[in-house]
């Protein structure tokens, strides 16, 4: 399917939901209303036309200073159609939160605690939300860009010597 | 002389530290702590082209129970860090660490929030190998370091002085909920 296909056919099912997209070096990036996300995943997946079956990874994107501070980018693959594609959710600062697509995407369960770990961006209703990296009495999201590079001292104990 | 007398009579005489540090420093088995790629350079350093049994070390056990000298050979988080502290703590003493790389001495290439810079935070070492990684020379070099440093070690000796025997780390650890 070409980009232009993509595009007609998201916006004939959802009218509303696609507020944007770009391409770049012949990908396509399409931005997605955070409200409707689980429709649209479930779609891209469940639609015989895209059949983008497989998840390949979920990213948390920082973009320290700007009001809609937090990004949830995603990116599937149709093994029918051999195609990439890259949809993206934006986050308010005071509440990071979007739907989880594990029950779509069952291989998004650990990509979405990684962007949890990292940018304490909440995946509601997501099945084992816990930290994948970091200790799980950590308190800080170290990919934020407000964390310093060297953590915050005595955050992570140490065994005593 | 000491060893006419071995053959003639059957015994010798020596000092008691010089005959255990004798017996501990050429029997020192490791405990390969490779957590990163230091630990290929520690593989080599046991394969016959550098040969670590030249040096009574090719026991390297995995076990703590085992174990005199832990190598520490590779980045350790601060995750990773209970860990080393509690195999650390399972090893019978006398115990020595070799903290390998600069990964395990100082935190290395990896400043930053999630790497400890430097084990010694935690643990003691006994030595310290330069390199990224170092080479199988160099570990053998730390080896024979150590071996220097436990002929002068007074192994018993304080013992039968009357002194107290010190014995490392034993103090407050048990129930310690951050070790445990």
């Amino acid at each position: 399917m070409t980009h232009e296909e993509i595009l007609k056919r998201l916006n004939t099912a959802f009218p509303q939901s696609v507020v944007g997209h770009e391409e770049f070096r012949g990908d396509l990036s399409v931005v997605i209303r955070r409200e409707d996300l689980p429709r649209v995943a479930l779609f891209l997946k469940e639609d015989a036309d895209f059949s983008f079956d497989l998840i390949v990874d979920v990213l948390g994107i920082d973009r320290y200073g700007s009001a809609d501070r937090f990004e949830v980018v995603y990116i599937v693959y149709s093994l029918k159609n051999k195609q990439y594609l890259r949809f993206r959710v934006t986050l308010a600062e005071e509440h990071p939160a979007v739907a989880t697509v594990t029950n779509v995407w069952p291989g998004a369960n650990w990509y979405e605690r990684e962007a949890y770990d990292m940018f304490g961006i909440r995946f509601e209703g997501h099945p084992d939300l816990r930290r994948m990296y970091m200790p799980e009495e950590f308190e800080y999201y170290p990919l934020r860009k407000d964390f310093p590079l060297m953590g915050i001292p005595d955050s992570l104990p140490l065994p005593r010597r | 002389m000491a060893l006419e007398a071995l053959q003639r009579d059957g015994y010798l005489t020596t000092q008691l530290d010089a005959v255990i540090n004798w017996a501990r420093k050429n029997s020192l088995w490791p405990m390969p702590m490779g957590i990163s790629c230091c630990a290929i350079e520690m593989m080599a350093t046991a394969s016959p082209r550098f040969d670590i049994s030249r040096f009574g070390s090719e026991v390297m056990r995995f076990t703590p129970r085992q174990c005199d000298v832990m190598i520490v050979a590779g980045t350790v988080t601060y995750k990773m860090a209970k860990v080393v502290r509690k195999i650390y703590d399972q090893m019978p003493d006398p115990k020595w660490v070799i903290s390998m790389g600069a990964c395990a001495s100082s935190g290395g290439m990896f400043r930053s929030y999630s790497v400890v810079q430097g084990i010694d935070q935690f643990i003691p070492v006994d030595v310290f190998v330069a390199g990224c990684p170092p080479r199988p020379e160099a570990l053998l070099a730390s080896l024979m370091e150590l071996q220097k440093k436990i002929e002068k070690d007074r192994s018993i000796g304080e013992l039968l002085h009357g002194e107290q025997l010190y014995i490392p780390e034993t103090a407050g650890l048990a129930g310690d909920p951050k070790i445990a």
